[in-house]
């Protein structure tokens, strides 16, 4: 199973960001391997406009069995991720990615 | 000597110097001795109308022109979502998806696609509305929740007004605040701006990048001191020396916040008031065809 | 740390007064962050130094190279928005009217067309009077104001706050109910609204907050000029014990608010009255609901 995270760095403590669409990384982990991997989202954080399709883009791409976020996508990117089969939480904000991957697992983030 | 009406543009730098009062009163006073149509322009927070119970005598839709995916005729090449800058246009696997707040209508990713699969369609984006009080016609147009892009309305918009009144002497515009985007499109074309403040260090921050954004467009304007005896003297001066006309001094009275805070028009309560008007008014038909300067 | 967002919907409620105010309360432990970039005027009250300053870009411009057009007109025939025309027999693009969507030089087949990144305006960090730090910005004229740089000036105060560990965000919130105010609200963990007695006051803040609570944020207001109409003023306090708004304080008309504001002084520094308690105990109350709030989580 493959676990995306909008995050501000690349490592477990790094902190997660509330942002999603111009989120700074977005951070992969995969169960199996239990690998964690990176994409620099910096060139969609500089976007003008549409930052948030832009982003479920690339993680459709990446294909992540689950999303775990800060805010919440907004309205246009939550219906681009809705055409993806994955389960989206959010509410993990002030937290580092470590920190809300213990939350997912305990069930304590809010699924969207 | 043209026949299209003077366009007569009020517009500020911050919100809340009394844009709105201005321009409402304005019409209403031109209103008592001949038919006048005010826009407001301020299409995401159309207030204007709340000074006004008119009849509606006409309404209609604002559209914009966005693609709509043909499923059958698409080869998913990938290239509307490629063209498309503003991440308008995606392509999930076997899915094109169009999300119609973030189209510019630019066309590209329609005219582009090789197999014609994303025809331009209407779409609408909120509500023109005309109404009409004896001389006044009030036009105005209100974005539907959830749109971003208030260029296009704000150009329909004047465009309805310039069709359906061609024939009066004067359009008034109330335009929206700041020096972005939408104030450029609503004051593109007015044969004359006035820009309204308040004699405080804010008002005069502001007023310095009003004046600077319409002296990139080249436009005549006159500044009106809305508040007149707060504050200091530094909006004055500063207009002394940039050479820019004070059209009026409207001034500071706790009776003129109490008469806007319920809806009253103020001039009708307060003859002074009444007077500036009249000086302002006269002043913007001169200028409007390049008897001053 | 905790971030509260001050909005008002409509210009000249007081706002930004209020906003400078609590930043000179909240002392050395507050970030100041000045999110309404389209008429940034909190720097006037906060003697900033402006530390740091760096350029700012949003969006896409075209520029053609008249070296390589060969004036085939075809980027013309593209553009929806009117912004190509020959002037002197050159090809050129008015930046006013770009809207940066890059049709132009996809169809273009000399390449003479290129996409630059657009100067939409300049951003600071400043050392302010309170002792701690303000992020600020300006819009360039015409520019578009998509939030991105609203966005900008609040990740970088969240930033500076986190690393310098200070409590508390202030942010001077984007007028408006659009995009900008959206970027200003996101993340917020309590909401102050100003507001005044009026047709259009209760109207916009009706419409403001309709965005608050899509935000699932915690809101205070405090009604400013609150005795010019009375009836309003009822009016709203009935709207926000609807919404279960805390009505945090009335604050009464007083021409002080532009006394103190010539003097580059925030009201709490001028006045030594009425506004200045009332101000202060909003500011422990709304300091108060902050904390509380954590407890519930």
């Amino acid at each position: 199973m493959k676990i995306a995270f909008t995050a501000k760095g690349t490592v477990w403590d790094s902190m997660m960001d509330p942002r999603f669409g111009r989120t700074m990384f977005i951070v992969l982990y995969d169960d199996e391997s239990r690998t964690l991997t990176s994409f620099d989202n910096g060139v969609v954080e500089n976007e003008a406009h549409g930052a948030g399709t832009a982003t479920a883009q690339k993680i459709f791409e990446l294909s992540p069995d689950v999303l775990i976020t800060g805010n919440g996508p907004g309205s246009h990117a939550v219906q681009a991720l809705k055409q993806m089969n994955m389960r989206i939480f959010a509410e993990a904000h002030d937290m580092t990615i470590k920190q809300a991957f213990e939350k997912y697992k305990k069930g304590e983030l809010k699924e969207i | 000597m043209t026949n299209s009406p003077a366009r007569i543009a009020i517009a500020s730098g911050k919100g809340g110097t009394g844009k709105t009062t201005l321009a409402t009163n304005l019409a209403a006073y031109i209103a008592e001795q001949e038919e006048v149509v005010l826009v407001d322009l301020d299409v995401e927070e159309p207030n204007s109308g709340l000074f006004f119970k008119g009849d509606l005598i006409h309404e209609e839709s604002n559209f914009k022109m966005i693609p709509q995916w043909d499923e059958p005729k698409c080869t998913f090449c990938g290239l509307c979502q490629k063209v498309c800058n503003f991440h308008a246009v995606l392509q999930l696997g076997p899915t094109i998806l169009v999300f119609p707040e973030l189209c510019h209508s630019c066309y590209a990713c329609s005219e582009l696609c090789p197999t014609d699969a994303l025809p331009m369609i209407s779409k609408r984006t909120g509500k023109l509305s005309d109404f009409r009080i004896n001389n006044l016609h009030f036009v105005e147009s209100r974005l539907d929740v959830g749109e971003e892009q208030a260029v296009p309305t704000i150009s329909k918009t004047k465009q309805y007004s310039n069709e359906n009144y061609a024939h009066l002497r004067i359009e008034i515009y109330d335009c929206p605040p700041g020096t972005s985007c939408p104030v450029i499109e609503a004051t593109k074309n007015a044969d004359f701006v006035i820009l309204i403040t308040e004699p405080t260090p804010f008002g005069l921050h502001d007023l310095t990048l009003a004046i600077e954004t319409m002296r990139t467009l080249k436009k005549p304007m006159g500044v009106v001191v809305n508040r007149y005896g707060i504050g200091n003297d530094a909006v004055i001066d500063y207009c002394q020396k940039e050479n820019i006309t004070i059209l009026a001094k409207i001034p500071n009275s706790r009776r003129i916040a109490e008469l806007y805070s319920s809806g009253k028009l103020i001039y009708q309560e307060i003859p002074e008031v009444k007077e500036l008007l009249s000086n302002i008014l006269d002043y913007c038909l001169k200028a409007s065809k390049g008897d001053i300067e | 740390m905790k971030e509260i967002v001050i909005i008002s919907g409509k210009g000249g409620t007081g706002k930004t007064s209020i906003t400078a105010s609590f930043a000179v309360l909240g002392g050395n432990n507050a970030v100041v962050a000045d999110c309404d970039v389209d008429a940034a005027d909190m720097h006037l009250l906060m003697q900033p130094d402006f530390d740091f300053s760096e350029d700012f870009y949003s969006g896409e411009l075209a520029t053609i190279d008249a070296n390589n057009c060969i004036r085939c007109n075809k980027c013309a025939k593209v553009c929806r928005f009117g912004a190509i025309s020959i002037r002197s027999m050159q090809y050129v693009i008015d930046p006013l009217s770009c809207e940066g969507c890059g049709y132009c030089a996809r169809v273009c087949p000399t390449e003479a067309i290129t996409n630059k990144n657009r100067l939409a305006g300049k951003w600071y960090i400043s050392n302010i009077k309170t002792g701690s730090i303000m992020v600020h910005a300006r819009l360039g004229i015409g520019a578009d104001n998509s939030g991105k740089l609203v966005a900008k000036v609040k990740n970088e105060a969240r930033d500076i706050a986190f690393e310098e560990r200070k409590d508390i965000i202030l942010v001077d919130g984007s007028p408006g109910v659009g995009c900008p105010v959206v970027s200003s609200l996101s993340g917020a963990n309590f909401v102050v609204l100003v507001t005044e007695p009026s047709v259009s006051g209760l109207h916009d803040l009706k419409r403001v907050y309709e965005l608050v609570k899509k935000f699932k944020i915690k809101a205070g207001c405090i009604i400013n000029k609150s005795d010019v109409n009375p009836k309003k003023r009822d009016e709203i306090v009935g709207f926000l014990a609807e919404e279960n708004i805390v009505h945090l304080a009335d604050l009464p008309y007083d021409e002080n608010f532009t006394s103190a504001m010539t003097q580059g002084q925030t009201i709490v520094e001028y006045d030594q009255n009425s506004i200045k308690t009332l101000l202060t105990s909003s500011w422990e109350r709304i300091k108060q609901l902050v904390i509380n709030q954590n407890h519930n989580r």
